[in-house]
């Protein structure tokens, strides 16, 4: 009966600087089995993951293949104990081809011609096996993200790896992909491969593994079976306490129309059209959500009325029109005209790391007569406004000659959301408010979301949660390959019905 | 301008294309592993006074290639512990190399030669001879194919034959061998080459000395075959005139030979003439010498074609958190 | 959490790739056979030991204070402008045009417009580059490259064609003599100080003074600075913040490029009293070496610059007193000073980082 495990790690630490990511992590994983690893973003799921594939080196621990110990100081290390791992951002090189990127460090001999021959007769029968279906002479730019992520697989399965790891492989994929990749897991796995599965969606868990390990704060706190367990559970097993799902708030008073989006188009450097043709109004004292899984032109959408991006069609806000290309279109202006901006990635946009968290309070706002006199920049008043901002936003530690980069994720957002609230808009662009943040820190950003929409401001919220959707939005529109593909009131739909909008469906009739 | 004339520049063009050559597939080694070389000059230059000054004390010019080469090397080492190892500014190394090379060859030059950062002129054995190719005095008195076979294609030395091989031999390795495929790859994506279970330290490391071999090349060219002894300063800007045809030739080897040749023209016409007047207006010989870096620049500007560099270029390889 | 204090790494690390760059370069002199502990006897007494060498020290720091703020101030952008030589050259270009121009009465009047000329013409040379970095994405790195050997074809075309005085070397006409800019021994003779005669150090060091000052309020106290050093962490975010790049690489080069330019007061009008083919001498490269010693700040700037004036004296009096050390020795000295500060500077970062990192455990515990 005790058969070895494919994969047994006991006692992983691994620390970063200061920050330990891994402490005395101990796992089991079964041969032939679908194996979850669950956690929130930053749980150390990742690191975990990139210790096993000898991305990164452990700082102590053990790791058994088969029930050998099997040191894995680098990924040839890794390869040649049969593990292939699938990361989040696909690692290839995009202007190869298909077949170049599945020989790159697997070649035969010194020669490219006999093993590209060779390799192509392989690959083609693989991607017979497993129904996996890709031109092995197109470049890797020109593949659309699903066929990407294939070849990856391929490249795992042309090394012959037994042992799968997949990190977050559904967070690209539309709903439709995403059950061609879990159609594929199934059939690897009757095949008698072992599949290791990070993720931190719930209904991935459920749908597809045996077994499910919870990691927190850098530790693994439980493995149980999926069939013993249930999306309640583990959510609370993943943040450690019971969870708020729902937010607290009254039904909506909206009232006046602040935006009005009018077919509003967007083609990127590539020549790709990202939108196509967006309708949308959000009134003061609502909150209008937009649903969609990353990709299909939330980002531009923001990037457009944020004035990051030009685009063409018509923009109305309180009846004015705003400039979509050209001078006038810039973030500045758009400031002005009263829309303020909580990107979705407050790391490349949001704030300056290095700068103090003072500076980083008059981003985008240092032309305000309140933070400067004439062409010199007034740093006291910054430095006690932010002083100010920091009590009213319960930014912690309460300092405003930090760096920004020595915050945390939540209070990195908290010094954003407080500058872009502050500011006083009529509409609040508003990305992945929680992406990245602490619990306790969500139940704050959310509460601030809806007292600033009962103050009567019109909120634009984007977010890939579908939980966070349904629970802060008085609207909801969901997104699909640059359109909106439909509107729902949130009391009067499900994660079914959005899932199907989402991947492209019409869904039951509006 | 009459044929002799003709075949005068265009051989004169063959041989000063010969180290631009050398150092553009150099620098495109390194560059096409992702590590920006803006030191091909100074390895060029400690190249050129190692070779002549090892020819010169053992009278023996392969002594000096050889010398030549490691000196290179060696600073191509420095460059790749600077860039690899401590993932420093390449471009910031590059200049400190360059220094380095033009104060270490007048420093060492005048101390053990005193003769105010020369070498002494080489002699015989210890400088590359013309060699006369086969046939090319029987096929001399032929009719338009003997001049251009005896003037322009025979009596090289063995470094210009050389130059010319490391095109295909460069294209060869780099399209159709397991190293070529490995060095692309790490200079456009050395994530992609990392986890697929192979050293991206080694493979740059690889592209680099492979770099400061062929500078080594195109230093004892200099100073061996080109001239017949180290001066202060030799390279003259050499090094960056081969980075100008590198950007030229987008990080292609059939490109590089016609952007080294072009650009060898240039010096060759300027050598020959004070002034040249096309179509009325006379161009001044500085307009000649400035004109490989105006090209560069129109194509950098992206008005004749985009010149898209590997793009990992420039950046150490740090894994992502 | 901050990985180094402060201190450490605007005061310490500095330090130690000065010493490991001076000891690799008493390697060097060792192999010679000379003695380096002599030798910096030598370089440090013919530096600072005499109003002398203090007059050519500070002479030279200047021209290396403006090209230093040259590079220190496209470094805040993220942009680095090699191009400080050519840059430089042409601004010496300007300064002399409008030496040349007027028969100037009084040095006092002749010195804003030769600025205002010096300035100008330095930027304009930068403007090419940055217009093509900041519209076409060309790599601002290998345009300004490109552009010092434009420069300094086009510098041999005007003195050879254009702008030649009669003689045989190539080089411009003598000034007026009302463009003669006072020296430190006409200055402080004024206030009794004796100081040496034909030392050229002149009152376009207060100038550079004035340069580092201005600079200072521009990066750390104007909204443009701030704008800049935005930009110059992250481009992304700069458009967020409603910053146009175009708008900042553009200003920002033409900056940089006019203080290289200023360098032309120093050199051309304060010392040779005409334009030569050499004006600039490779001071435009010196600017990163100081640049990047400085850590990019004005102070760093002087303090680095004022280093490297006494290098580039102490050296030539070196080769003076022991002519087995050739002037070149200064260049290998800067090129391991850029190469400890600049490109192998995680070599001494990362042990330390880990040191203090070990120091604050043991704190902590």
């Amino acid at each position: 009966m005790s058969e070895a495990p494919a994969i047994e790690l006991r006692r992983i630490s691994k620390a970063f600087g200061p920050v330990q990511a891994n402490k005395d992590i101990s796992l089991k994983v079964m041969p032939g089995t679908i194996h979850g690893i669950i956690g929130e973003n930053g749980a150390g799921k990742s690191t975990l993951m990139s210790i096993l594939y000898g991305f990164y080196k452990a700082d102590s621990g053990e790791i058994l293949v088969g029930g050998r110990e099997t040191p894995i100081p680098d990924s040839q290390a890794a390869i040649k104990a049969g593990i292939g791992m699938v990361f989040q951002h696909f690692k290839l090189v995009e202007n190869f081809s298909v077949l170049e990127n599945v020989v790159l460090g697997a070649e035969e001999g010194a020669f490219l011609r006999p093993t590209l021959a060779k390799a192509r007769k392989h690959l083609t029968e693989l991607a017979r096996e497993y129904e996996m279906n890709v031109d092995p002479d197109a470049k890797i730019e020109d593949l659309s993200v699903g066929h990407q992520q294939r070849v990856e697989i391929l490249k795992a399965l042309y090394r012959e790896a037994n042992i799968l790891i997949l990190d977050e492989p559904t967070g690209v994929l539309t709903p439709a992909e995403a059950d061609h990749l879990f159609r594929i897991l199934r059939g690897l796995k009757a095949e008698g491969k072992t599949i290791i599965l990070i993720t931190h969606k719930l209904r991935e868990i459920m749908e597809i593994t045996d077994t499910v390990s919870v990691m927190r704060r850098g530790e693994m706190t439980d493995t149980v079976k999926t069939s013993e367990t249930s999306p309640q559970d583990l959510a609370e097993r993943m943040v450690g306490r019971k969870v708020l799902l729902r937010v607290d708030k009254t039904p909506a008073q909206p009232k006046e129309t602040v935006l009005e989006v009018r077919n509003l188009g967007v083609t990127d450097s590539q020549g790709v059209q990202r939108l196509k043709g967006i309708d949308l109004q959000v009134r003061a004292g609502e909150i209008l959500g937009i649903a969609g899984v990353a990709g299909n032109g939330q980002s531009e959408l923001l990037d457009v009325l944020g004035g990051i991006r030009a685009a063409t069609g018509e923009v109305l806000l309180k009846g004015r029109p705003l400039s979509l290309s050209g001078p006038g279109s810039d973030a500045r202006a758009r400031r002005r005209a009263g829309i303020t901006h909580v990107p979705e990635d407050r790391h490349r946009l949001g704030l300056i790391l290095d700068f103090k968290a003072w500076e980083n309070t008059g981003f985008g706002y240092q032309d305000l007569p309140k933070y400067c006199s004439g062409l010199m920049m007034d740093n006291q008043a910054l430095r006690e406004d932010t002083d100010a901002k920091m009590g009213r936003f319960d930014v912690r530690p309460h300092d405003p000659n930090l760096a920004a980069k020595n915050f945390s994720g939540g209070n990195q957002q908290k010094i954003v959301l407080a500058r872009e609230i502050e500011a006083d808009p009529d509409l609040l662009l508003i990305g992945q408010p929680t992406r990245g943040v602490d619990i306790g820190a969500i139940e704050f950003i959310h509460q601030r979301i809806v007292e600033l929409r009962d103050e009567g401001k019109a909120i634009l919220l984007v977010s890939v949660e579908l939980d966070e959707i349904m629970s802060l939005s008085d609207r909801i529109a969901v997104m699909f390959d640059g359109r909106i593909m439909g509107e729902r009131l949130p009391g009067e739909t499900d994660e079914t019905e959005l899932g199907l909008l989402m991947a492209g469906m019409e869904g039951r009739a509006a | 301008m009459d044929l002799n004339t003709v075949l005068l520049i265009l051989d004169s063009t063959l041989r000063l294309a010969t180290p631009l050559l050398f150092a553009c597939l150099a620098g495109l080694f390194s560059e096409r592993a992702g590590v920006f070389d803006i030191g091909l000059e100074g390895k060029m230059l400690i190249a050129a006074f190692f070779s002549a000054a090892a020819a010169s004390l053992t009278g023996n010019v392969w002594a000096g290639l050889l010398a030549g080469c490691a000196a290179s090397m060696a600073l191509a080492a420095i460059h790749g512990l600077a860039s690899i190892t401590f993932r420093g500014n390449q471009l910031i190394s590059g200049v400190a190399i360059n220094f380095l090379a033009t104060g270490l060859t007048v420093l060492i030059a005048q101390d053990w030669f005193q003769q105010g950062g020369r070498t002494p002129q080489l002699e015989g054995g210890a400088r590359f001879q013309p060699i006369t190719l086969p046939f090319a005095e029987t096929l001399r008195d032929v009719p338009v194919f003997g001049p251009i076979y005896y003037d322009l294609i025979s009596g090289h030395t063995i470094l210009v034959y050389l130059g010319f091989l490391a095109v295909p031999a460069t294209w060869y390795v780099l399209f159709r061998t397991r190293f070529g495929l490995r060095l692309r790859a790490v200079g456009e994506n050395p994530g992609a080459v990392d986890t697929a279970g192979v050293s991206v330290v080694g493979l740059r490391y690889g592209a680099v000395m492979i770099c400061g071999l062929l500078c080594g090349f195109a230093g004892a060219y200099l100073s061996t075959g080109l001239s017949a002894g180290f001066v202060k300063d030799m390279s003259a800007g050499r090094g960056f005139i081969a980075l100008a045809a590198l950007i030229f030739a987008k990080w292609r080897p059939w490109s590089a030979l016609g952007a080294c040749l072009l650009f060898g023209l240039l010096d060759a016409l300027g050598n020959r003439f004070q002034s040249i007047e096309i179509a009325g207006i006379a161009l001044p010989v500085q307009f000649m010498q400035a004109l490989p870096y105006i090209l560069t620049v129109v194509i950098l500007a992206g008005f004749v074609g985009k010149a898209i560099p590997p793009r990992a270029g420039g950046e150490p390889y740090v894994k992502e958190r | 959490m901050q990985k180094l204090p402060s201190w450490a790494d605007v005061v310490l690390i500095p330090l130690i790739n000065l010493v490991l760059a001076f000891l690799v370069s008493g390697l060097v002199i060792l192999y010679i056979g000379e003695n380096p502990v002599h030798a910096l006897e030598v370089m440090v007494n013919g530096a600072m030991g005499s109003t002398r060498g203090w007059g050519y020290t500070l002479f030279f720091a200047t021209n290396f204070i403006f090209t230093g703020l040259a590079v220190a101030v496209a470094y805040h952008a993220s942009l680095f402008n090699i191009g400080g030589e050519g840059q430089a050259a042409l601004g010496g270009l300007g300064v002399a045009l409008v030496c040349l121009a007027v028969d100037w009465p009084f040095w006092w009047l002749a010195l804003p417009f030769a600025v205002i000329g010096g300035a100008l013409f330095g930027a304009a040379w930068a403007a090419i580059p940055a217009w093509l970095q900041a519209r076409r994405g060309s790599h601002i790195v290998i345009t300004t490259i490109m552009f010092n050997f434009i420069a300094s074809a086009l510098m041999v075309y005007l003195l050879v064609n254009v702008l030649k005085a009669p003689g045989m070397a190539p080089e411009s006409a003598g000034f007026p003599e009302g463009t003669h800019l006072p020296s430190a021994y006409d200055v402080l003779g004024v206030f009794g100080i004796p100081f040496n005669r034909f030392a050229p150090l002149n009152v376009a060091f207060l100038v550079a003074v004035l340069a580092c000052i201005g600079v200072w309020l521009l990066i750390w106290r104007t909204r443009l600075g701030y704008e800049i050093r935005a930009y110059g962490k992250s481009e992304p975010a700069a458009v967020y913040a409603g910053i146009s790049p175009v708008r900042i690489i553009m200003i920002t080069m033409l900056i940089s490029g006019g203080l290289a330019g200023l360098m032309g007061i120093n050199a051309v009008m304060g010392e040779a009293e005409r334009l030569t083919l050499d004006s600039v001498q490779g001071a435009g490269f010196v600017g990163i070496a100081v640049a990047l010693m400085g850590r990019n700040h004005p102070v760093g700037v002087f303090l680095a610059a004022v280093l490297f004036g006494a290098l580039y004296q102490g050296g030539i009096e070196l080769e003076f007193e022991i002519p087995a050390i050739s002037r070149e020795m200064i260049l290998v000295i800067q090129a391991l000073v850029i190469l400890f500060t600049g490109a192998l500077d995680g070599m001494v970062r990362t042990p330390l980082e880990r040191l203090f990192l070990a120091l604050r455990k043991k704190g902590a515990a």
